[in-house]
Parts: structure tokens; sequence; C-alpha cells
């Protein structure tokens, strides 16, 4: 490398650069008065505060672009590509079918057991798949945070909203999984988006909360497979509800999940349900989800300079 | 006229390390309590817990300045002055701490470009990625779509992902995607200075296609040249503080008299190279030092009068032995344009042989010509035509006016002195 000629270059270069910029603002006429009024407050902003539901209205197709990169780019370079979308509540389902219906002896309260689990295990596995990537997802964009702007609340959403493909595949698969057992589709079957809704809300809150805190304490990302591995055994995915005594049900529907998968079961395959721990639940998953919107709302203020 | 940006107040306050959370997070609220437990459990006792005071810098002190519609202005400053930190703030991307900025019209801003690519869409996809990202709706993208792959120049390659593209390609493709984005507010980061000469050109160009409405550009750059070549205004920024405000020209000679002024504190004749900051990350140390004399070797604190004979002394290790060694000096003017090339190769009687080890080379330059202004002196170290080392900062130095024609007049104007007689015919 030659330090003069490299020199000579860059001033060469900057002389072209003035005369190309003085023909380039030559063209604009600068005393025309702007036509748009839009106009933007940057201040500090403190304590709590509500989202900007405007913002995120007016930049939806950003959010619909995301989801889309998300769902893009999930599978690329993978050979089985969208199949692993049900492998994972397949799979599972073939195990735990085996060790806890046939040799821990679960019995459920009418439908086969593989029905059973695989319709808890879709709704079980967006949830937390839903949370384990919604968590990463700011620190694995950490450069869409720290030099581009635009609602941030979109990275963990459009985590989760490119979930929803997997789990759209996964209902579809316990509607084929009723054909093959000859269940029959109960009216019930409507109530179905409320229960998809409040894991949706559940997830989101969740979803928020963690990837925020994730920013400021990687301990989360270490964190949460835990406690979602826990969260299948406190929640009725392998075990009907039955299994849990009456006394503790309220309690067993803080876990928005529980209610959830009682609820999405019960309009699937019928039989006896518990309303009062699906309310419960769908009551934890609105609350998760307005907490998240106001926690992660304050504690985004801080994102860029601390991620 | 109502400006287009006014910065009113602005400060922004970082804490320095985690010593401390600040008053206003929410780990303060929800995790101070858990984090002291963990300390007290971690380390068994309940001693050092927040015993230091509160740690915390300002990266922005207390800015204002505002921009007119049409204004183009240039901020500069060294190092830490705060000119990133006021460009994300700007950008929207971290808040203020104080104060408030108001900006009228459609902003867009660019502190990287290609930011938001994904290495495995294709640039296609990435062309309506990117162009929602920064602000374009999905039908503006797609009504500008063939434009923008047009000024690209990767029609051959959109259907391939960005991460085969080269870095200049993949450069191309990121300010195709900005020179669309049409704003009223422009905020970039020194992002015209990269991609090749031929693609500025067009970057250029198209800026001034927009044409109809004025735009108001704020640039904000590390090379005082390109901003006295760009813009109409200057800013100096220096510890966060706004220092001066005013004309591109008259900002930078501000700026450059800031900058000696500050190396004044500690100027001597002798600058250690050997652990000069901002060494590219491809060298390390041979240069060990640079001193400065004047031609009766007497010890040269940074000023000269015009035409004195200077002796710049450059002590160096040769980590290998070597016969083909050129130690070369720069006088490099305020615009970052070398004046003066001085090279040890240039030496008509060199026959040094073969040295390995410490060396020091004297240069003695005679009768040094250079006009009245601020210098720097650039040190590098060639070995068999490859540069090894190479110190942008190896000295300053000062000339001062002095009557080199021997007529009572200072000379200034040019880049040089040089002895010259008139006859009147």
């Amino acid at each position: 490398m030659s330090l003069g000629r490299e020199k000579r270059l860059h001033t060469a270069n900057h002389k072209r650069i003035k005369n190309l910029w003085r023909v380039a603002r030559r063209s604009c006429s600068l005393n025309t008065m702007m036509k748009s009024s839009a106009e933007l407050l940057l201040r500090p902003h403190t304590g709590w505060q509500p989202i900007d539901l405007r913002e995120i209205y007016k930049s939806r197709e950003l959010f619909g672009f995301l989801v889309w990169r998300d769902i893009k780019i999930r599978y690329k370079q993978t050979i089985l590509g969208g199949f692993w979308a049900v492998f994972q509540p397949l799979t599972a389902m073939l195990v735990f079918t085996l060790f806890f219906n046939r040799l821990a002896g679960i019995q459920t309260d009418g439908p086969p057991y593989p029905l059973f689990a695989f319709s808890g295990l879709v709704l079980w596995t967006f949830f937390a798949n839903s949370v384990s990537m919604s968590s990463n997802s700011l620190v694995g964009n950490q450069v869409l945070v720290s030099k581009i702007y635009f609602p941030r609340i979109f990275i963990p959403l459009a985590s989760i909203g490119a979930l929803g493909l997997d789990l759209l595949i996964g209902v579809l698969l316990v509607f084929a999984m009723m054909i093959y057992y000859r269940w029959s589709v109960l009216p019930g079957a409507l109530l179905i988006p409320v229960y998809v809704l409040g894991t949706l809300l559940a997830a989101s809150g969740l979803g928020l909360i963690l990837s925020a805190l994730n920013v400021h304490f990687r301990d989360v990302k270490y964190a949460v497979p835990f406690f979602i591995q826990m969260g299948l055994f406190i929640s009725p995915v392998i075990y009907p509800l039955r299994y849990v005594p009456a006394g503790y049900r309220l309690l067993f529907g803080l876990n928005p999940m529980s209610g959830m998968i009682v609820g999405f079961r019960h309009s699937l395959l019928g039989g006896p349900t518990d309303w009062a721990l699906v309310l419960a639940s769908l009551a934890t998953s609105v609350f998760l989800f307005l907490a998240g919107l106001f926690i992660f709302r304050r504690m985004e203020r801080r994102f860029a300079d601390i991620i | 006229m109502v400006p287009v940006i006014e910065v009113n107040h602005l400060s922004k306050k970082y804490e320095l390390g985690v010593s401390r959370p600040s008053e206003d997070s929410l780990r303060d609220m929800l995790m101070h309590g858990l984090r002291n437990s963990w300390r007290t459990l971690r380390r068994g006792s309940t001693t050092d817990q927040n015993s230091s005071e509160p740690q915390w810098m300002w990266a922005l002190r207390d800015i204002n300045f505002s921009v007119e519609l049409g204004g183009v202005v240039g901020i500069i400053g060294m190092n830490g002055a705060g000119k990133s930190t006021l460009l994300k703030i700007l950008s929207r991307i971290t808040d203020p701490t104080e104060g408030y900025v108001r900006l009228r019209g459609r902003v867009a801003s660019l502190l990287e470009v290609g930011t938001g690519f994904h290495p495995d869409l294709t640039g296609r996809e990435n062309i309506f990625l990117n162009g929602v990202m920064l602000g374009m709706t999905k039908a503006e993208v797609l009504s500008k779509f063939d434009e923008i792959v047009a000024f690209s120049e990767l029609e051959k390659f959109l259907d391939t992902p960005v991460k085969h593209y080269s870095s200049g390609m993949y450069v191309r493709l990121g300010f195709a995607v900005a020179a669309h984005l049409d704003p009223e507010i422009l905020i970039v980061d020194e992002v015209l200075a990269v991609g090749d000469m031929a693609f500025q050109k067009k970057c250029l160009g198209k800026m001034g296609e927009f044409g109809e409405s004025g735009r108001t550009i704020l640039f904000v750059s590390h090379n005082i040249a390109a901003m006295v070549n760009l813009c109409q205004k200057g800013i100096v920024l220096q510890q966060g503080q706004l220092t001066f405000e005013g004309d591109a020209k008259s900002a930078a000679n501000y700026y450059m008299g800031a900058v000696s002024g500050e190396e004044k504190k500690n100027r001597s004749h002798t600058t250690d190279l050997w652990s000069a900051r901002g060494r590219l990350p491809q060298f390390r140390p041979w240069l060990c030092k640079l001193e400065l004399y004047d031609g009766q070797a007497i010890a040269l604190d940074g000023e000269m009068a015009i035409g004195s004979t200077i002796r710049v002394l450059l002590q160096f290790l040769l980590h290998q032995p070597s016969a083909n060694f050129d130690a070369r000096i720069n006088f490099v003017d305020m615009y970052g344009q070398v004046i003066f090339a001085a090279r040890s190769t240039y030496d008509r009687d060199r026959n040094w042989g073969e040295r390995s080890g410490q060396q020091e080379m004297i240069c003695e330059i005679h009768d040094l010509p250079l006009t009245p202004g601020e210098y720097r002196i650039e040190a590098a170290l060639v070995i068999d035509e490859k540069c090894v080392d190479y110190v942008e900062n190896a000295g300053h130095l000062k000339i001062v006016g002095s009557d080199f024609y021997g007529t009572g007049k200072i000379p200034s104007v040019g880049f040089f002195v040089h002895k010259q007689s008139w006859h009147l015919k």
C-alpha cells in the first residue's frame, strides 16, 4: 500500500464529490415550501406510557414484512424445511404416548391418548416456541435495534407471528387426526380462535417482557428454555385436568396455558371442562399482554444504549 | 422561516459501566432488589453494594441549533465528541435525557448502508424489506422497484441471496434503496464516503433529481475536507458540547484550532508512536517515536516560521532484518491533503545495507516552504514496498507567519512559498 498514492486518490475523490454535490444541489430549488406537514417531536420519555397505536398502525406493512422475513429465513438451508413445524409436536406425541400413556398409565377422559396429547401439544409448542423465539429476538437483531428506527415492538411480535404458520399447520393436523380416529367435529370448534388468541396474548406478553429483559440481562437466554420445560409439566398437556385436585384448579388457572389447553381440547374433542379455570387463564393472558406492552414500552428507551 | 430541524437544550447521559442503574430504569424497580440479593449470595457478604457514586457521563450537553429548509449542515468533532449520539437521537434510535428535537418533514436517516438486509434473503427480497424498514410503503417500493434495480446495476444478481454478494454489491444495493427514499430531511453518517466513485456520482445525481422540494441535509462527518466540500454550514462538537456554529469553512478552521489547542496542552517535540492511538488493526507497532528539531538541532515544540529548516527524527524497530526499508513522513494540511511527502528512499546516497533492531533516522528538510497554518505529520514504515506501520497523528506542526521574502509582508495565500523575482519590462 502506498501512502502517498492513497492520499492523492483521497483528495481527488473529494474534489469530484464537491463538484457532483454542487450539480446535485443546484437542481434542487430550495425556497419552495415543504409539502408535507409531518412533524416529529423527540423528547425524553419518562414513566409508564401506553404504546403508540397510531405509529404501529402506520407501519403495519413493515410488521407484515418482518413476519414474512422470519418465516422465510427460518427454514432456509434445511433439508426438511417446513416439516420441522410439525416435527416437534409429532415426536413429542409419540414419546408421550409411549411413556405416559402406555408405561405410566395416564388415561384421558375419552379421546384416544395420541389425539389428546397432540391437540395439547400443538398449542403448547406454539406457546413455548413463541416465548423462546421472541425472548431472543431483540438480542438477535442488534443491528436493527441500534442502527434503524421502527416500532421495536415489531421485532418480538413478528417472531411470534411467524410461528402462526406452524400453529395453523398443527391445527390442520389435529383435524386430520380426528378424521383418522373418527372423532366428530363439534360446534365448540368455533371457539378455537378464542383459545388461540388467548395463547397469542400470553405468549406475546411474556415474549415482550422477556425480550426486553434479555437486552439488559442475558440470563434470560438461559433461564427461558428451562422454565419452558418446567411449564410443560404444570400445564395439562400430558395429563387431563382430572389429575389436578379441585382445590388447586384456580391456582392452576394462573398458568395461562392451563385454561387455553383445556379449552382448546374441549372445543375440539368435547368432554367435561372447567370454565372457571378457562376464564382465569384468559384473564391472566390479557393481563400478561397488557403488562408486556407497558413494560416493553418502558424498557425500549434504553435498548439502543445497552444492547 | 420556521426551522426544519430544531434542537433545543439537548442532553444525553450515559451510564459508565454497570455500577448503578439510573433512576429511570425498570431495572431499578424490578431487578435492583434481586441483584443485591444475588450479589450477596455470590459474594457471601453485603459489603460493596452501591458503595460507588452513580457513574455517568454526558455524551451531549445542552446542544442548541436549528437548520432551515434546504440547509446542508455538517457536524464535525473528534471521536467521542457526541456526533454519533446526536445522530442516534435525531434518528429516534435513542431518547435524549433532556431537551427536545423538533423535525418538520419526512425524515430518513442512514446510519449505515444496507442495515436490515438479511444475508439469507435475495436482493429482490431485501429491496422490499429494507425499503419498508426505511419508511417506504410497499406500493412505493413496488413503483420504484425497477428504478432501484437499474440504479444498483444488480439485475443479474437479484435472485441471489445477498450473503453471496461482494461488499461493493452490498453497498450498491443499500444505496440504491436509500437513494429512492425521497425524504424531506436526510440525516447521513458519512455513508456517501463509501462505494466506488462512479456509483457515488450516481447517488449524488439522484439527489439532484429529487429537486422540486427543498431537501434539508444533516451530514455527520469525521472528515473535515468532506464537510467543507459538501456543506454550507458547520457545527463543531467537543466533548458533548456545541462549541462552534457558522459557515463550513470557519467551522473547519475552528475545529483545527481546537484540535491543536487540545494537543498544545501536552505538546512536546516528541511523539510516542509505539503506543499511538488509532493504529489500523492490520498494523502492529514498528514505529517507536518521532521528534522534531530545528536547523540547529534544538527541540521544536511544534511551532516554526515559514521557510525554516526542520529535522525530523524517526525511531523505529525492524522486527526482521531488512535492507529495503523506507521511512516516510507526510505533511498534511487541515483538509487532509498531503502537501509534502518525504521518504528515505528519495535520498540519492542511500546505501545502508541490511539492518535489524532499533533504528533512528533523521530527515533534514531545508527551508520547508509551507504557508502559515496547522499541519499534521504522518509517519509510515514501508518494507519491501509493503506498508508495515502507519501512524496518522505522528506529530503536529504549526507554521507561523514570517517575512519569508524579506519584504515586510507575511505570505499566507496558497500551499507553499517559493523564492521568486519580478521584472517590469
